[in-house]
Protein backbone atom coordinates (compact mmCIF):
# COMPACT_ATOMS: atom_id res chain seq x y z
CA UNK A 1 0.00 0.00 0.00
CA UNK A 2 1.66 3.47 -0.83
CA UNK A 3 1.15 5.90 1.22
CA UNK A 4 2.87 9.14 2.34
CA UNK A 5 3.23 7.95 6.03
CA UNK A 6 5.27 5.02 5.05
CA UNK A 7 8.27 4.02 2.68
CA UNK A 8 7.42 1.63 0.25
CA UNK A 9 8.26 -2.05 2.41
CA UNK A 10 11.09 -4.03 1.49
CA UNK A 11 11.45 -7.80 2.34
CA UNK A 12 12.28 -7.64 5.76
CA UNK A 13 9.06 -5.24 6.61
CA UNK A 14 7.20 -6.84 4.76
CA UNK A 15 7.95 -10.06 6.90
CA UNK A 16 7.74 -7.55 10.08
CA UNK A 17 4.18 -6.52 8.40
CA UNK A 18 2.80 -9.94 8.60
CA UNK A 19 3.90 -10.70 12.07
CA UNK A 20 1.80 -7.79 13.29
CA UNK A 21 -1.06 -8.97 11.25
CA UNK A 22 -1.00 -12.11 12.72
CA UNK A 23 -1.04 -10.55 16.43
CA UNK A 24 -3.73 -8.45 15.29
CA UNK A 25 -6.38 -11.11 14.51
CA UNK A 26 -5.24 -12.99 17.30
CA UNK A 27 -5.98 -10.35 19.81
CA UNK A 28 -9.17 -9.67 17.41
CA UNK A 29 -10.06 -13.40 17.62
CA UNK A 30 -9.61 -13.04 21.63
CA UNK A 31 -11.83 -10.75 21.96
CA UNK A 32 -14.18 -12.04 19.86
CA UNK A 33 -14.11 -15.30 21.93
CA UNK A 34 -14.45 -13.10 24.88
CA UNK A 35 -17.61 -11.69 24.03
CA UNK A 36 -18.93 -14.89 22.46
CA UNK A 37 -18.51 -16.67 26.06
CA UNK A 38 -20.02 -14.41 28.07
CA UNK A 39 -23.16 -14.53 25.84
CA UNK A 40 -22.83 -18.22 26.41
CA UNK A 41 -22.69 -18.10 29.79
CA UNK A 42 -25.68 -15.90 29.86
CA UNK A 43 -27.68 -18.14 27.49
CA UNK A 44 -27.64 -15.25 25.14
CA UNK A 45 -27.47 -18.07 22.05
CA UNK A 46 -30.71 -19.74 23.38
CA UNK A 47 -33.16 -20.05 20.44
CA UNK A 48 -35.54 -18.65 23.02
CA UNK A 49 -34.07 -14.93 22.73
CA UNK A 50 -34.02 -15.36 19.31
CA UNK A 51 -37.66 -16.65 18.63
CA UNK A 52 -39.34 -13.10 17.66
CA UNK A 53 -36.75 -12.70 15.02
CA UNK A 54 -37.76 -15.57 13.30
CA UNK A 55 -41.94 -15.41 13.90
CA UNK A 56 -43.99 -14.19 10.98
CA UNK A 57 -45.84 -12.08 12.76
CA UNK A 58 -42.97 -10.30 14.51
CA UNK A 59 -41.04 -9.95 11.55
CA UNK A 60 -43.97 -8.05 9.91
CA UNK A 61 -44.31 -5.57 12.84
CA UNK A 62 -40.54 -4.74 12.13
CA UNK A 63 -41.23 -4.40 8.32
CA UNK A 64 -44.14 -1.97 8.44
CA UNK A 65 -41.94 -0.06 11.48
CA UNK A 66 -39.32 0.13 8.38
CA UNK A 67 -41.74 1.24 6.18
CA UNK A 68 -42.68 4.42 8.55
CA UNK A 69 -38.98 5.32 9.13
CA UNK A 70 -38.40 5.60 5.33
CA UNK A 71 -41.70 7.36 5.21
CA UNK A 72 -40.14 9.34 8.35
CA UNK A 73 -36.59 9.86 6.17
CA UNK A 74 -38.11 10.42 2.93
CA UNK A 75 -40.85 13.68 4.15
CA UNK A 76 -38.33 15.14 6.47
CA UNK A 77 -35.32 15.16 3.40
CA UNK A 78 -37.90 16.51 0.51
CA UNK A 79 -38.74 19.48 2.98
CA UNK A 80 -35.38 20.03 4.60
CA UNK A 81 -34.59 20.37 0.70
CA UNK A 82 -36.80 22.96 0.41
CA UNK A 83 -36.16 24.69 3.70
CA UNK A 84 -32.16 24.50 3.49
CA UNK A 85 -32.77 25.86 -0.18
CA UNK A 86 -34.85 28.87 1.16
CA UNK A 87 -32.50 29.63 4.00
CA UNK A 88 -29.45 29.23 2.19
CA UNK A 89 -30.86 31.85 -0.79
CA UNK A 90 -31.33 33.85 2.50
CA UNK A 91 -28.11 33.87 3.92
CA UNK A 92 -26.89 35.32 0.15
CA UNK A 93 -29.18 37.68 -0.25
CA UNK A 94 -28.63 41.72 -0.40
CA UNK A 95 -30.76 42.74 2.80
CA UNK A 96 -29.57 42.67 5.98
CA UNK A 97 -33.27 42.23 7.39
CA UNK A 98 -33.31 38.84 5.44
CA UNK A 99 -29.73 37.56 5.75
CA UNK A 100 -29.62 37.84 9.94
CA UNK A 101 -32.82 36.58 10.48
CA UNK A 102 -31.81 33.01 8.57
CA UNK A 103 -28.67 33.18 9.79
CA UNK A 104 -30.02 33.11 13.49
CA UNK A 105 -32.36 30.44 12.79
CA UNK A 106 -29.71 28.08 10.65
CA UNK A 107 -27.11 28.60 13.35
CA UNK A 108 -29.74 28.20 16.37
CA UNK A 109 -31.21 24.61 14.82
CA UNK A 110 -28.21 23.51 13.59
CA UNK A 111 -26.82 24.12 17.19
CA UNK A 112 -29.72 22.33 19.30
CA UNK A 113 -30.35 19.18 19.32
CA UNK A 114 -33.03 16.77 17.23
CA UNK A 115 -33.74 14.80 20.61
CA UNK A 116 -34.92 18.34 23.07
CA UNK A 117 -36.93 19.73 19.62
CA UNK A 118 -38.68 16.17 19.90
CA UNK A 119 -39.18 16.65 23.73
CA UNK A 120 -40.55 20.01 23.32
CA UNK A 121 -42.71 19.92 20.13
CA UNK A 122 -44.22 16.55 21.73
CA UNK A 123 -45.01 17.89 24.91
CA UNK A 124 -46.33 21.37 24.12
CA UNK A 125 -47.92 20.55 20.71
CA UNK A 126 -48.00 16.73 20.44
CA UNK A 127 -52.04 16.63 20.39
CA UNK A 128 -52.66 19.51 17.60
CA UNK A 129 -49.63 18.02 15.36
CA UNK A 130 -49.93 14.05 16.19
CA UNK A 131 -46.65 12.50 16.93
CA UNK A 132 -45.43 11.46 12.90
CA UNK A 133 -45.38 15.72 12.41
CA UNK A 134 -43.39 16.32 15.60
CA UNK A 135 -40.77 14.00 14.37
CA UNK A 136 -40.70 15.26 10.81
CA UNK A 137 -40.54 18.49 11.93
CA UNK A 138 -37.93 18.68 14.24
CA UNK A 139 -36.11 16.31 11.52
CA UNK A 140 -36.67 19.12 8.69
CA UNK A 141 -35.69 22.07 10.81
CA UNK A 142 -32.30 20.27 11.92
CA UNK A 143 -31.22 18.51 8.19
CA UNK A 144 -32.58 21.59 6.62
CA UNK A 145 -30.63 23.72 8.48
CA UNK A 146 -27.55 21.59 7.67
CA UNK A 147 -28.23 21.49 3.92
CA UNK A 148 -28.86 25.47 4.16
CA UNK A 149 -24.89 25.52 4.69
CA UNK A 150 -24.53 22.95 2.58
CA UNK A 151 -26.10 24.65 -0.33
CA UNK A 152 -24.98 28.07 0.64
CA UNK A 153 -21.41 25.91 0.31
CA UNK A 154 -22.42 25.08 -2.77
CA UNK A 155 -23.65 28.39 -4.37
CA UNK A 156 -20.61 30.18 -3.72
CA UNK A 157 -18.73 27.21 -4.86
CA UNK A 158 -19.79 28.07 -8.38
CA UNK A 159 -16.84 30.19 -9.71
CA UNK A 160 -16.86 34.44 -9.58
CA UNK A 161 -16.30 34.13 -13.06
CA UNK A 162 -20.34 32.70 -13.99
CA UNK A 163 -21.32 35.61 -11.56
CA UNK A 164 -19.90 38.03 -13.91
CA UNK A 165 -20.67 36.97 -16.80
CA UNK A 166 -24.23 36.64 -15.74
CA UNK A 167 -24.49 39.97 -14.76
CA UNK A 168 -22.54 41.34 -17.74
CA UNK A 169 -25.20 39.88 -19.69
CA UNK A 170 -27.60 42.04 -18.22
CA UNK A 171 -29.36 39.29 -15.50
CA UNK A 172 -30.94 40.27 -12.05
CA UNK A 173 -29.97 38.94 -9.16
CA UNK A 174 -33.00 36.45 -8.82
CA UNK A 175 -32.25 35.21 -12.47
CA UNK A 176 -28.62 34.97 -11.87
CA UNK A 177 -29.13 32.46 -8.42
CA UNK A 178 -31.87 30.65 -10.46
CA UNK A 179 -30.79 30.32 -14.42
CA UNK A 180 -27.01 30.53 -13.13
CA UNK A 181 -25.94 29.38 -9.45
CA UNK A 182 -28.13 27.31 -7.94
CA UNK A 183 -28.78 24.87 -10.97
CA UNK A 184 -24.57 24.32 -10.98
CA UNK A 185 -24.90 24.02 -7.24
CA UNK A 186 -27.52 21.14 -6.84
CA UNK A 187 -25.40 18.87 -9.11
CA UNK A 188 -22.59 19.49 -6.70
CA UNK A 189 -24.79 19.18 -3.78
CA UNK A 190 -26.65 15.88 -4.54
CA UNK A 191 -23.65 13.51 -2.81
CA UNK A 192 -24.63 16.19 0.47
CA UNK A 193 -27.98 15.31 0.12
CA UNK A 194 -27.85 11.23 -0.42
CA UNK A 195 -25.56 11.45 2.69
CA UNK A 196 -28.06 13.69 5.55
CA UNK A 197 -30.60 11.04 4.12
CA UNK A 198 -28.32 8.35 5.80
CA UNK A 199 -28.38 10.97 8.94
CA UNK A 200 -32.33 11.47 8.49
CA UNK A 201 -32.86 7.81 8.74
CA UNK A 202 -30.92 8.01 11.80
CA UNK A 203 -32.01 9.91 13.63
CA UNK A 204 -35.66 8.89 12.92
CA UNK A 205 -34.36 6.60 15.91
CA UNK A 206 -35.61 9.43 18.22
CA UNK A 207 -38.70 9.09 17.81
CA UNK A 208 -38.42 5.88 19.97
CA UNK A 209 -38.40 8.73 22.84
CA UNK A 210 -42.18 9.57 21.69
CA UNK A 211 -42.60 6.40 21.00
CA UNK A 212 -43.93 6.11 17.55
CA UNK A 213 -44.93 3.67 15.11
CA UNK A 214 -41.29 3.27 13.74
CA UNK A 215 -38.94 0.62 13.53
CA UNK A 216 -37.11 1.50 16.42
CA UNK A 217 -40.40 2.05 18.47
CA UNK A 218 -41.55 -1.34 17.66
CA UNK A 219 -38.45 -3.28 18.80
CA UNK A 220 -38.38 -1.48 21.68
CA UNK A 221 -41.36 -2.80 22.25
CA UNK A 222 -40.48 -6.34 21.38
CA UNK A 223 -37.63 -6.48 23.62
CA UNK A 224 -39.94 -4.91 26.80
CA UNK A 225 -42.16 -8.16 26.07
CA UNK A 226 -39.49 -10.73 25.12
CA UNK A 227 -36.51 -9.54 27.50
CA UNK A 228 -34.44 -10.09 24.53
CA UNK A 229 -32.27 -6.42 24.57
CA UNK A 230 -29.32 -7.91 22.53
CA UNK A 231 -30.81 -9.18 20.16
CA UNK A 232 -33.13 -6.68 19.42
CA UNK A 233 -30.75 -4.28 19.49
CA UNK A 234 -28.46 -6.42 16.92
CA UNK A 235 -30.87 -7.11 14.64
CA UNK A 236 -32.41 -3.10 14.34
CA UNK A 237 -28.36 -2.35 14.16
CA UNK A 238 -27.96 -4.58 11.13
CA UNK A 239 -30.93 -3.35 8.89
CA UNK A 240 -30.19 0.12 9.33
CA UNK A 241 -26.31 -0.61 8.44
CA UNK A 242 -27.30 -2.68 5.49
CA UNK A 243 -29.41 0.33 4.23
CA UNK A 244 -26.89 2.88 4.85
CA UNK A 245 -24.14 1.63 3.94
CA UNK A 246 -26.11 1.28 0.20
CA UNK A 247 -26.88 4.78 0.73
CA UNK A 248 -23.91 5.86 1.33
CA UNK A 249 -22.34 3.95 -1.62
CA UNK A 250 -24.61 5.52 -3.52
CA UNK A 251 -23.23 8.97 -2.24
CA UNK A 252 -19.71 8.51 -3.37
CA UNK A 253 -20.93 6.33 -6.82
CA UNK A 254 -23.03 9.95 -7.37
CA UNK A 255 -20.23 12.24 -6.79
CA UNK A 256 -17.98 10.21 -9.55
CA UNK A 257 -20.91 10.50 -11.77
CA UNK A 258 -21.44 14.26 -11.24
CA UNK A 259 -17.45 15.02 -11.71
CA UNK A 260 -17.39 12.95 -14.67
CA UNK A 261 -20.13 14.50 -16.00
CA UNK A 262 -18.83 17.93 -16.54
CA UNK A 263 -22.22 19.61 -15.56
CA UNK A 264 -20.70 21.82 -13.29
CA UNK A 265 -18.05 24.13 -12.65
CA UNK A 266 -18.29 24.10 -9.25
CA UNK A 267 -16.07 22.48 -6.93
CA UNK A 268 -16.92 21.11 -3.44
CA UNK A 269 -15.17 18.70 -1.15
CA UNK A 270 -15.83 15.06 -1.84
CA UNK A 271 -18.22 13.70 1.12
CA UNK A 272 -16.08 10.53 1.34
CA UNK A 273 -13.34 12.89 2.70
CA UNK A 274 -15.96 14.72 4.73
CA UNK A 275 -17.09 11.67 6.47
CA UNK A 276 -19.87 10.36 5.31
CA UNK A 277 -23.38 10.71 6.52
CA UNK A 278 -22.26 11.76 9.87
CA UNK A 279 -24.45 14.11 12.22
CA UNK A 280 -21.31 15.40 12.79
CA UNK A 281 -20.59 16.32 9.55
CA UNK A 282 -23.32 18.70 10.43
CA UNK A 283 -22.79 18.98 7.03
CA UNK A 284 -20.79 22.44 7.82
CA UNK A 285 -19.43 23.86 4.94
CA UNK A 286 -16.17 21.57 5.04
CA UNK A 287 -13.00 22.41 5.01
CA UNK A 288 -14.00 18.82 6.29
CA UNK A 289 -17.69 17.59 8.29
CA UNK B 1 -37.89 31.74 30.82
CA UNK B 2 -39.03 32.41 34.44
CA UNK B 3 -38.91 28.76 35.11
CA UNK B 4 -35.17 28.96 33.66
CA UNK B 5 -34.56 31.49 36.36
CA UNK B 6 -36.49 29.93 39.23
CA UNK B 7 -35.00 26.75 38.50
CA UNK B 8 -31.21 27.83 37.60
CA UNK B 9 -29.84 24.96 40.04
CA UNK B 10 -31.29 22.51 38.72
CA UNK B 11 -30.47 23.54 35.06
CA UNK B 12 -27.19 24.20 36.13
CA UNK B 13 -26.46 20.98 36.86
CA UNK B 14 -27.84 19.33 34.52
CA UNK B 15 -25.73 21.81 32.10
CA UNK B 16 -22.89 20.29 34.36
CA UNK B 17 -23.59 17.20 33.63
CA UNK B 18 -24.24 17.45 29.90
CA UNK B 19 -20.23 18.97 30.12
CA UNK B 20 -19.08 15.75 31.72
CA UNK B 21 -20.78 13.62 28.91
CA UNK B 22 -19.26 15.61 26.64
CA UNK B 23 -15.48 16.18 28.12
CA UNK B 24 -15.28 12.36 29.27
CA UNK B 25 -16.64 10.92 25.93
CA UNK B 26 -14.85 13.34 23.85
CA UNK B 27 -11.33 12.39 25.16
CA UNK B 28 -12.18 8.28 25.09
CA UNK B 29 -13.49 8.73 21.68
CA UNK B 30 -10.48 10.74 20.76
CA UNK B 31 -8.25 7.89 21.94
CA UNK B 32 -9.95 4.79 20.48
CA UNK B 33 -10.95 6.57 17.79
CA UNK B 34 -7.11 7.63 16.80
CA UNK B 35 -5.82 3.78 17.37
CA UNK B 36 -8.45 3.20 14.79
CA UNK B 37 -7.27 5.56 12.14
CA UNK B 38 -3.90 4.55 13.15
CA UNK B 39 -4.94 1.19 11.97
CA UNK B 40 -6.73 2.33 9.03
CA UNK B 41 -3.64 3.75 7.52
CA UNK B 42 -0.83 1.22 9.09
CA UNK B 43 0.97 -0.99 5.78
CA UNK B 44 -0.82 -3.80 7.78
CA UNK B 45 -3.44 -5.46 5.79
CA UNK B 46 -5.53 -7.12 8.73
CA UNK B 47 -5.38 -3.73 10.51
CA UNK B 48 -6.40 -1.86 7.46
CA UNK B 49 -9.61 -4.04 6.89
CA UNK B 50 -10.46 -3.69 11.14
CA UNK B 51 -10.43 -0.36 11.34
CA UNK B 52 -12.42 0.09 8.01
CA UNK B 53 -15.16 -2.28 9.24
CA UNK B 54 -15.57 -0.26 12.58
CA UNK B 55 -15.93 2.91 10.80
CA UNK B 56 -18.90 1.21 8.57
CA UNK B 57 -20.63 -0.53 11.17
CA UNK B 58 -20.71 2.05 13.88
CA UNK B 59 -21.12 5.09 11.84
CA UNK B 60 -24.36 3.48 10.22
CA UNK B 61 -26.06 2.55 13.66
CA UNK B 62 -28.30 4.97 15.01
CA UNK B 63 -27.20 6.23 17.94
CA UNK B 64 -30.38 5.45 20.05
CA UNK B 65 -29.65 1.66 18.93
CA UNK B 66 -25.86 1.65 20.31
CA UNK B 67 -27.57 3.42 22.99
CA UNK B 68 -30.04 0.18 23.48
CA UNK B 69 -27.17 -2.29 23.14
CA UNK B 70 -24.92 -0.41 26.11
CA UNK B 71 -27.69 0.56 28.82
CA UNK B 72 -30.36 -2.65 28.32
CA UNK B 73 -27.86 -5.03 26.66
CA UNK B 74 -24.89 -5.31 29.00
CA UNK B 75 -27.37 -5.72 32.01
CA UNK B 76 -27.66 -8.81 30.43
CA UNK B 77 -24.25 -10.14 29.80
CA UNK B 78 -24.16 -9.71 34.19
CA UNK B 79 -22.10 -6.40 33.23
CA UNK B 80 -23.56 -3.50 35.44
CA UNK B 81 -22.18 -0.09 35.48
CA UNK B 82 -24.11 2.98 36.32
CA UNK B 83 -26.28 4.99 34.03
CA UNK B 84 -23.99 7.72 33.43
CA UNK B 85 -21.03 5.07 32.54
CA UNK B 86 -23.10 2.95 30.32
CA UNK B 87 -24.08 6.68 27.98
CA UNK B 88 -20.14 7.69 27.99
CA UNK B 89 -19.42 4.22 26.81
CA UNK B 90 -22.27 4.20 24.05
CA UNK B 91 -21.11 7.89 23.39
CA UNK B 92 -17.59 7.05 23.21
CA UNK B 93 -17.68 3.63 20.76
CA UNK B 94 -19.80 5.86 18.73
CA UNK B 95 -18.00 8.76 18.40
CA UNK B 96 -14.89 7.07 17.69
CA UNK B 97 -15.66 6.44 14.32
CA UNK B 98 -16.20 9.97 13.75
CA UNK B 99 -12.67 10.94 15.29
CA UNK B 100 -11.36 7.90 13.02
CA UNK B 101 -12.39 9.54 10.24
CA UNK B 102 -11.58 13.02 10.81
CA UNK B 103 -8.29 11.75 11.77
CA UNK B 104 -7.76 9.81 8.70
CA UNK B 105 -8.93 13.06 6.19
CA UNK B 106 -6.83 15.20 8.04
CA UNK B 107 -3.65 13.01 7.10
CA UNK B 108 -4.83 12.40 4.01
CA UNK B 109 -4.82 16.14 2.96
CA UNK B 110 -0.60 15.99 3.75
CA UNK B 111 0.37 15.87 -0.11
CA UNK B 112 2.70 12.87 -1.34
CA UNK B 113 4.89 15.54 -3.02
CA UNK B 114 5.67 16.46 0.85
CA UNK B 115 7.39 12.97 1.83
CA UNK B 116 8.91 12.06 -1.15
CA UNK B 117 10.61 15.93 -0.97
CA UNK B 118 11.66 15.36 2.48
CA UNK B 119 13.32 11.45 1.44
CA UNK B 120 14.91 13.52 -1.20
CA UNK B 121 16.33 15.84 0.59
CA UNK B 122 18.09 12.76 2.76
CA UNK B 123 15.65 12.75 5.87
CA UNK B 124 15.26 9.34 7.58
CA UNK B 125 11.68 7.83 8.21
CA UNK B 126 11.40 8.96 11.66
CA UNK B 127 12.30 12.85 10.48
CA UNK B 128 10.24 12.64 7.77
CA UNK B 129 7.11 11.10 9.86
CA UNK B 130 8.04 13.43 12.83
CA UNK B 131 9.14 17.30 11.17
CA UNK B 132 7.23 16.74 7.82
CA UNK B 133 3.90 14.75 7.60
CA UNK B 134 2.66 14.83 11.35
CA UNK B 135 2.85 18.52 12.15
CA UNK B 136 0.79 19.09 8.79
CA UNK B 137 -1.81 16.50 9.53
CA UNK B 138 -2.43 17.87 13.30
CA UNK B 139 -3.21 21.05 11.38
CA UNK B 140 -5.24 20.11 9.30
CA UNK B 141 -7.38 17.35 11.47
CA UNK B 142 -8.49 20.52 13.87
CA UNK B 143 -11.54 21.28 11.76
CA UNK B 144 -13.35 17.97 11.13
CA UNK B 145 -12.08 17.05 14.19
CA UNK B 146 -13.79 19.99 15.94
CA UNK B 147 -17.02 19.72 13.90
CA UNK B 148 -17.42 15.80 15.54
CA UNK B 149 -17.26 16.95 19.05
CA UNK B 150 -19.81 19.49 18.23
CA UNK B 151 -21.85 16.44 17.01
CA UNK B 152 -21.08 14.61 20.06
CA UNK B 153 -22.13 17.86 22.52
CA UNK B 154 -25.39 17.54 20.80
CA UNK B 155 -25.72 13.60 21.16
CA UNK B 156 -25.13 13.91 24.79
CA UNK B 157 -28.63 14.78 24.61
CA UNK B 158 -30.01 10.75 23.48
CA UNK B 159 -28.71 10.04 27.33
CA UNK B 160 -31.85 11.52 28.30
CA UNK B 161 -33.89 8.83 27.11
CA UNK B 162 -31.56 6.39 28.90
CA UNK B 163 -31.33 7.61 32.82
CA UNK B 164 -29.15 10.36 33.20
CA UNK B 165 -30.22 13.89 34.05
CA UNK B 166 -28.45 16.27 31.77
CA UNK B 167 -29.94 19.52 30.31
CA UNK B 168 -32.35 17.70 27.62
CA UNK B 169 -33.66 15.43 30.57
CA UNK B 170 -34.24 18.49 32.45
CA UNK B 171 -35.96 20.45 29.65
CA UNK B 172 -38.63 17.90 29.30
CA UNK B 173 -38.98 17.19 32.93
CA UNK B 174 -39.72 20.87 33.95
CA UNK B 175 -41.92 21.37 30.71
CA UNK B 176 -44.09 18.70 31.96
CA UNK B 177 -44.15 20.08 35.39
CA UNK B 178 -44.61 23.91 34.15
CA UNK B 179 -47.28 23.53 31.59
CA UNK B 180 -47.46 27.27 31.18
CA UNK B 181 -43.66 27.25 29.90
CA UNK B 182 -43.14 27.35 26.41
CA UNK B 183 -40.82 28.75 23.84
CA UNK B 184 -38.93 30.61 25.69
CA UNK B 185 -37.25 27.78 27.94
CA UNK B 186 -36.83 26.08 24.80
CA UNK B 187 -34.70 28.87 23.49
CA UNK B 188 -33.46 29.57 26.74
CA UNK B 189 -32.07 26.07 27.19
CA UNK B 190 -31.38 25.74 23.63
CA UNK B 191 -28.67 28.12 23.89
CA UNK B 192 -27.22 26.78 26.63
CA UNK B 193 -26.22 23.86 23.56
CA UNK B 194 -25.35 26.96 20.99
CA UNK B 195 -22.73 28.41 23.95
CA UNK B 196 -21.29 24.96 23.75
CA UNK B 197 -20.78 25.44 19.75
CA UNK B 198 -19.66 28.30 20.01
CA UNK B 199 -17.20 28.15 22.31
CA UNK B 200 -15.85 24.95 20.53
CA UNK B 201 -15.72 26.28 17.20
CA UNK B 202 -14.20 29.42 18.57
CA UNK B 203 -11.40 27.26 20.20
CA UNK B 204 -10.87 25.42 17.11
CA UNK B 205 -10.64 28.82 15.09
CA UNK B 206 -7.68 30.34 17.70
CA UNK B 207 -5.63 26.79 16.60
CA UNK B 208 -6.39 26.89 13.33
CA UNK B 209 -4.79 30.55 13.13
CA UNK B 210 -2.09 29.96 15.53
CA UNK B 211 -0.60 26.85 13.69
CA UNK B 212 -1.24 28.14 10.20
CA UNK B 213 1.40 27.58 7.96
CA UNK B 214 1.94 28.77 4.64
CA UNK B 215 1.56 26.19 2.16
Amino acid sequence: MSNVLFDVPGPRARVRHRIYGAITLLVLAGLVGLVAWRFQQQDQFAYDEWEPFVTPAIVMDLFEGLLVTLEIAAVSIALAIVFGMVFAVGRLSDHWFVRWPCFVVVEFFRAVPVLMMIFFLSIKYASDLGKFWVIVIALVLYNGSVLAEVFRAGILAVPRGQSEAGYSIGLRKTQLMTLVLIPQAVATMLPAIISQCVVALKDSALAFVIPYEEIVSIGNRIRNEFHDTLQTALVLATVFIIINYSLSRLAIWTERRVARRGRTSAKMPSVADVGLGDQSIGGAPPPQN
Amino acid sequence: MDVLIDERDLFLKAFWETIQLLGISAVVATVIGTLLAAMRVAPVPVMNAIGTSYVNLVRNTPLVVMFLLVVFGLPELDIQFSYFVKANIALSVYTAAFVCEAVRSGINTVAAGQAEAARSVGMTFTQTLGTVVLPQAFRAVVPPLTSVYIALAKNTSVAAGFGVTELTAELSAQLNNHPAAGIWLFVGVGLAYVLIVAVLSTGSHLLERRWAVAR
